[in-house]
């Protein structure tokens, strides 16, 4: 039984959060994780960008920087956006909904530990013998041949981090179309919910083609299979369109989140609906059906012929459409309103006119004949730094400051946050907006190093003090988030006092049961109905107070994944892998590489078998224990003393 | 769409009715397995028997085609019409069909003929 109310010694709080399947205890998981990641591979990008300040430096050595340069890719993508938006979902979905957790509780700590460990088995690869280093796109023309372990690290890494995110999407998808509270029709349903469920979506049919593309770039490279082999009769060209048939939905998936936690904070601080919602929803489920008809557009050099180029082009152009829809929808939600200038709200304001500079080079790609002259330049990496980090590090950045008082009962600090908004923002318009003229004066992408007097010098140094500001806004952020451990706890509902939806209808902090009663939902921003109508608890009730029934922790989502993390060695050091024939990579003894594959695996599917046979029921809490816990709660929050029994 | 749990007393003869109805339940799933391992050793005993090209892409494309019908509805229920949002779980296979559709004529014209 575990509360926030009571006081526990540091050996079980470790044993909670390992076992935990409470949605709002992963959420914090994900987002820890996450932020190390993204620290991680932040400074990836500053060593890069400290090697490209001035030409023909010998800072980092090329092998390095091709290295960095995967890694940065590859972790902010899948290690750093992915669980950090998983954050925001695992934390916010089920309140915004009236759900008590999520569908799976158990596959939503399944999810979080196989990501983890998938992670660091990926960047076990710097200590153990070289990271990947053929980009995160990991071309096989390129890839298959690149000596050492390091693509294994990034095949098999990624493979263990994917399946714990289709999991999570799965639970998603389940969580928001059967848990949604009476009441909550789906066109009720707030934006960051929507916006959930279809990047979720966006997994559930995205992340397969990327496993076969792994699982068959797998074999190709440790057991010696051709598939993208062209001398053996293989195409190399299949992992290209399996890769991007997977990424360019996948950015997708990353930035729809975004735009449902945009969608939250600008009505709160314009202080008006949201403009437009059913377009919104609409537009939502349009750019995650038309995501998956664009993959092309990343190889229109490739060679496909000018049909599927003309067909491909049109329709990536054609997302503009449904992104105009909601950009115009946010202005005119702004429109009008009492605007009230906030950290998340300035972060907002900030990611409207970045995120249009970035859609519009975007579709400036998306028109092949000028794609031959834009293709592998440095204009590609800005145009998808102006998405990304105007995009979604923006909508993080801003939610993190939004939900705060949510998740963790304390505040982010307003002047620290407007300073690290401006630091950051300069820092990354410094960075990025340059790259747009190196690109075009003919700056590839991807290199280490440049000869002088080519004209890039000035830029490139510019753009390398830019993210040194931006690696400063990082750090005052982390300041901001250990400042605030020692701030004064919230102990209050809506803390903005502008909230709509229902995750501003509890009292902070949240009991592990999240609401005492169902909700009843009685129409769109449930909170501000009930507020309106001056109902100080917030919502109405669907439900008598009776028992709840609540998932039990468990352990086994951690072994399972340290299972999967012991095969992975297995095949990373099969003998019978093409880098190892040729004398480049150790392997193992035959022994050894089966002994540890079967050995891990047998026991991730002895914890499947021990989830399946033995029942777990979980537990009630019963009427009684709930008054006790609300009246604790209400104990903690007049006098900020915890209770309970040691 | 409470979320209390619904706690249910059957009668001797309701539970071995019900035991009855999960046994053969649990027998067509296997026979079901049965029958997708034995298509799948059918389709690479083709390949390493040796037959000419023109046989075996036809066949193992058959095969591959009454393997889709069977895991969506040997083990997706597709054929269970009384499942809770069968609606939305159909919307959702459709949808993932039409998208391998799509890929699916995406390789064959530009991949392999193009």
């Amino acid at each position: 039984m575990s509360s926030v109310t009571q006081k526990k010694g540091f050996g079980a709080h470790v044993w909670d959060y390992l076992t935990t399947v409470d949605h709002k205890k992963i959420a914090i998981m994900y987002l820890a994780a996450g932020t190390l990641f993204f620290a991680i591979a932040g400074f990836e990008a500053l060593l890069m960008r400290i090697q490209l300040m001035f030409p023909e430096s010998t800072f980092i050595s090329a092998g390095l920087f091709n290295e960095l340069l995967t890694m940065h890719g590859t972790t902010m993508l899948f290690l750093a956006a992915t669980p950090l938006l998983f954050a925001f979902m695992n934390a916010i979905v089920p309140l915004q909904i009236g759900a008590r957790d999520v569908a799976f509780p158990f596959l939503n700590s399944l999810g979080f530990w196989l990501f983890f460990l998938g992670a660091i088995f990926l960047h076990l690869s710097f200590f153990l013998g070289g990271a990947p280093d053929a980009g995160w796109t990991s071309y096989a023309s390129l890839s298959l041949y690149s000596p050492g372990h390091g693509i294994d690290f990034y095949i098999l890494g990624l493979q263990i981090s994917g399946a714990g995110t289709l999991i999570s999407g799965i639970n998603f998808i389940v969580t928001i179309i059967t848990m949604r509270a009476p009441g909550m029709t789906f066109m009720r349903m707030p934006l960051f919910t929507w916006t959930s469920l279809v990047s979720s979506s966006l997994i559930l049919f995205a992340f397969p083609p990327l496993t076969g593309g792994l699982f068959l770039m797998l074999v190709d490279r440790m057991f010696g299979a051709n598939f993208f082999d062209h001398t053996m009769g293989g195409n190399t060209i299949i992992w290209e369109h399996l890769f991007w048939i997977f990424g360019h939905p996948e950015v997708y998936i990353l930035v729809l989140p975004a735009f449902g936690l945009f969608s939250e904070i600008i009505p709160v601080f314009a202080r008006k609906r949201l403009f437009g919602y059913s377009s919104m929803v609409f537009a939502t489920i349009l750019i995650g059906f038309l995501g998956f008809m664009v993959w092309a557009h990343h190889m229109f050099t490739v060679g496909l012929g000018s049909t599927a180029n003309a067909i491909f082009a049109v329709a990536t152009m054609a997302i503009a459409v449904p992104t105009g829809m909601k950009v115009f929808n946010w202005i005119l939600t702004i429109w009008g309103g009492s605007i009230k200038v906030t950290v998340p709200m300035l972060y907002a304001l900030g990611f409207i006119p970045s995120f249009v500079a970035g859609g519009v080079t975007g579709v400036m790609q998306a028109t092949a004949p000028l794609d031959y002259q834009l293709h592998d330049s440095y204009f590609i990496v800005a145009h998808f730094h102006y998405v990304i980090v105007g995009g979604i590090v923006t909508a993080l950045f801003g939610s993190a400051h939004f939900y705060w008082p949510i998740m963790f009962n304390r505040t982010l600090n307003h002047k620290l946050g407007v300073l690290t908004f401006w630091v950051f923002f300069i820092g990354f318009h410094l960075t990025f907006f340059l790259q747009h003229f190196l690109g075009l004066m003919g700056m590839p992408r991807r290199v280490f190093t440049y000869m002088g007097g080519q004209g890039w010098d000035l830029f490139n140094f510019i753009s390398t003090i830019g993210a040194m500001m931006m690696g400063v806004g990082v750090v005052l952020l982390v300041v901001d988030v250990l400042l605030s451990i020692k701030s004064k706890p919230v102990n209050k509902r809506d803390y903005w006092g502008d909230g709509r939806s229902l995750e501003w209808a509890i009292e902070t902090p949240l009991p592990f049961y999240n609401f005492k009663q169902t909700p009843l939902i009685r129409g769109y921003d449930p909170y501000w109905i009930e507020k309106e109508e001056g109902n100080k608890e917030g919502m109405v009730y669907a439900e008598p107070l009776g028992e709840i029934h609540m998932p039990n922790n468990s352990i086994l989502p951690l072994v399972m994944s340290i299972g999967t993390f012991i095969a992975a060695f297995g095949a990373l050091y099969s003998p019978w892998g093409d880098q190892v024939q040729a004398g480049t990579a150790t392997g193992a003894s035959p022994a050894v590489s089966l002994a540890l594959i079967i050995g891990g695996l047998g026991l991730t599917i002895a914890c499947m078998i021990i989830r399946s046979v033995k029942d777990d029921l979980g537990f009630h809490v019963t009427v009684k224990e709930i008054e006790k816990i609300e009246a604790d709660l209400a104990h903690y929050r007049a006098t900020g003393k915890k209770g309970g029994n040691k | 769409m409470s979320h209390e749990t619904h706690v249910e007393v059957r009668t001797q003869a309701q539970y071995e009715y019900d035991k009855a109805h999960s046994k053969a339940h649990m027998r067509k799933q296997v026979v079901n397995f049965a029958i997708m391992i034995f298509l799948t050793f059918v389709a690479f005993a083709s390949v390493v028997a040796g037959f000419p090209a023109t046989f075996i892409a036809p066949v193992i494309l058959l095969l591959a085609g009454i393997q889709v019908v069977l895991q969506l509805y040997a083990f997706m229920h597709l054929e269970d019409r009384s499942t809770h949002m069968v609606g939305v779980i159909e919307f959702f296979i459709w949808s993932g069909g039409f998208l391998a559709f799509t890929f699916f004529v995406a390789f064959t014209t530009i991949i392999w003929w193009g």
